[in-house]
């Protein structure tokens, strides 16, 4: 209980649910070896990470920001540019790391200061705007971050495929630079998030869910709301980042499409889908979504084909349109369970 | 504009008139302002005239396709993420009308290449407008004030319609090129005006003042400006404003609908991402404009299509943080917009 922040899943389903899922996922280098496998279960810790942040902004506070790919990119940016700079050292990580996240907490900051005191919506347009200036910025400045390539770059010795820690005939599988990367990831993602659990289950995070209540009501009752929301922004702005350092270490590349809108829709369609306002449902989320954008494609193929011949309905299947139909289901979701995944299960007990 | 033109309403018994509010003119003079600091730096006159009318084309562009996004902001404190789908569907449904006829597209005659825009025009109108009664009446009537879901609804009916449109016309590319007649430029000694960006600027200022006479004369029009100020009130008055609002927002969407078909040609070129492009510009001009102020609006895309333009002539890379710039040196100066009318 210590380590959940006294907020447990509350729901039978939905604790079986989670501890199959990171079972899976703290099990995935020994289960599913493959690459695709492994990008996949890298993919869905990185993204329950940036959407558990996503959350603390969107689920908790009521406030939409559309600057979330923003900082994502800016830790992914700051880790490749320094590694691509200063050569594959830890020296090289970790100013990337000291470069990248104060940066985005900066940014942060005074986007906060400057449009949260208005409107939610207001906010959502600023932060909208800004997003795409930054994205036209990083595409452009070429000198830095490599235009629309991006930057490649080298890791460290330790975390590269070739650096064998343990081998295969220890256990029966080779544990291997990747492997370690990929343990970094998840534990990393792990520790943000219950991290997370307790901001949110804090003092500091009742008062946010006033805020999402009636931020007249919390403003009367004597909290400085503007205070807190800056302060909840700029903590996702960090959380947000370190994905997108998790992100960068695990590719080995930083491009523009970090910052893109997709990415940023995705993560929506993710915190929608999984549940807002619960950290659980970010891990849900993210699973679902990147479950359905890896295999459900496949699914939608194999329906195509079969539909062939019907004039339209092989075009609405077609694999490349998968968001259609994960859009129709986000607007549901968002009418009928505005809780998501997780506030049905619960819901159910 | 809606907030400082008085209608004058004239009591018999009343010898002295009404008090007046004073006109703000302030904003007004600030893209003639921009435009005439503008001529030293750039230099030459002529290249001043071509980046002037291009920004005033494009200004006039971003006007039509933002007017709907205001008023119904305006009106209804409804914020529509997705008001780029009905920019994206009425550049599709211009070339189902202009390839058919693409005879009368590339004859060398003003009038039979008008005759293929006109009716490519109103369907997209109509489509774009019908579009808008659905998007209304499914997504945003169940939401009503309750600004979160209003954005993840919209931003979701943006994802749908922009993947439906991938679906039925597929995802490259469509060329749109321009009509023969309308291709060139005007040449006046050794200024260069494109003869399109004409075309642009009358359609423009054809809808606006279409746009300022139902606001200004009529009764409708009073209607909206009374409900954009205080709309309980309009309420109280036996009005039903919800069916104004669904006006308002099929017209709207109407107008992004002839913005969008007009910005395709501009681009010769259509793709369903050029809803989700202009979004953003269009935030920052109602923003810049003051939400629910038609006259905001206008003097918002010009400003924005000014500093776009002559922006690009100057310092190319910051062009490209332009439009935010303007944004804050505005919102610092007026921090609702150009001209605030909601109390909101």
């Amino acid at each position: 209980m210590m380590i959940l922040s006294g907020d447990p899943p509350r729901s039978r389903v939905l604790s079986l649910l989670l501890i199959v899922i990171v079972t899976l996922l703290a099990l995935a280098p020994f289960l599913f070896p493959g690459a695709k496998a492994m990008n996949v279960a890298t993919k869905i810790c990185i993204f329950a990470l940036l959407v558990a942040s996503y959350d603390l902004l969107l689920g908790y506070t009521g406030t939409v920001s559309f600057a979330h790919t923003m900082f994502y990119g800016i830790g992914s940016y700051g880790v490749a540019i320094a590694l691509y700079a200063m050569g594959p050292t830890w020296t090289a990580v970790a100013t990337g790391i000291v470069i990248g996240l104060p940066l985005a907490a900066l940014v942060a900051l005074c986007i906060g200061l400057f449009s949260l005191r208005v409107q939610a919506i207001f906010f959502a347009m600023i932060t909208l705007a800004v997003a795409s200036a930054f994205q036209v910025l990083a595409s452009q400045l070429s000198w830095l971050t490599g235009g629309d390539d991006g930057r490649s770059f080298r890791l460290p010795e330790l975390l590269r495929p070739g650096t064998v820690i343990i081998p295969k005939d220890v256990f029966g599988f080779e544990f291997n630079g990747r492997t370690l990367t990929y343990y970094i990831v998840f534990v990393v993602a792990a520790a943000l998030i219950l991290t997370l659990l307790r901001i949110v289950n804090s003092p500091f995070g009742r008062v946010l869910q006033a805020v999402r209540e009636n931020r007249f009501r919390a403003e009367a009752l004597g909290y400085r709301t503007v205070f807190h929301l800056t302060w909840a922004n700029v903590l996702a702005a960090l959380v947000a980042a370190c994905a997108g350092v998790l992100n960068a270490l695990w590719l080995r590349y930083a491009g523009p499409e970090t910052l893109s809108f997709t990415i940023m829709i995705d993560i929506l369609l993710m915190v929608v889908i999984g549940g807002m306002g619960t950290m659980y449902g970010a891990i849900i989320g993210a699973a679902i979504f990147i479950l359905a954008e890896n295999y459900l494609q496949s699914l939608m193929g194999m329906a195509s084909k079969a539909t062939a011949g019907i004039p339209v309905l092989p075009d609405l299947l077609h694999p490349d349109r998968w968001l259609l139909w994960l859009g129709l289901l986000f607007i549901a979701s968002v009418y009928f369970f505005p809780t998501g995944v997780v506030g049905k299960l619960r819901g159910k007990n | 504009m809606t907030d400082n033109t008085n209608m004058s309403v004239h009591v018999s018994a009343a010898t002295e008139p009404l008090p007046q509010t004073k006109r703000d003119v302030i904003p007004l003079l600030l893209p003639v302002a921009l435009a005439l600091v503008m001529i030293p730096f750039i230099g030459s006159p002529s290249t001043w005239v071509t980046l002037t009318v291009a920004s005033l084309a494009m200004g006039m562009m971003i006007f039509i396709m933002a007017s709907g996004l205001t008023l119904v902001f305006g009106l209804m404190d409804v914020l529509n993420f997705g008001h780029g789908a009905f920019i994206a569907v009425g550049a599709y449904v211009a070339t189902l009308v202009l390839a058919p006829m693409s005879g009368y597209v590339q004859a060398d005659s003003l009038w039979l290449n008008l005759a293929a825009l006109a009716p490519a025009a109103l369907l997209s109108m109509a489509v774009s407008g019908a579009l808008g009664l659905v998007f209304e009446r499914v997504l945003i009537l169940p939401v009503y004030g309750n600004h979160l879901k209003q954005i993840l609804i919209t931003m979701g009916g943006l994802i749908v319609a922009e993947q439906a449109l991938y679906a039925l016309w597929g995802p490259q590319r469509i060329p749109l090129p321009l009509p023969t007649s309308l291709r060139g430029s005007f040449i006046f000694g050794d200024i260069a005006i494109a003869k399109y960006r004409v075309l642009a600027m009358i359609v423009g200022l054809v809808v606006f003042g279409f746009i300022l006479l139902v606001l200004n004369r009529t009764k409708i029009g009073l209607l909206i400006r009374a409900g954009v100020e205080n709309r309980e009130m309009v309420e109280a008055l036996g009005y039903r404003i919800k069916r104004l609002f669904l006006g308002v927002f099929m017209v709207g969407s109407a107008l992004a609908g002839l913005g969008g078909i007009m910005w395709a040609l501009y681009r010769e070129e259509v793709h369903a991402s050029i809803g989700g492009e202009l979004t953003v510009l269009i935030f920052i001009v109602i923003i810049i404009g003051g939400l629910g102020s038609i006259g905001g609006c206008f003097i918002g895309a010009i400003l924005v299509a000014m500093v776009a333009n002559y922006g690009g002539f100057l310092i190319p890379k910051l062009a490209l943080v332009s439009n935010i710039l303007l944004m804050v040196a505005i919102l610092m100066w007026r921090p609702r917009g150009l001209y605030p009318v909601t109390n909101r």
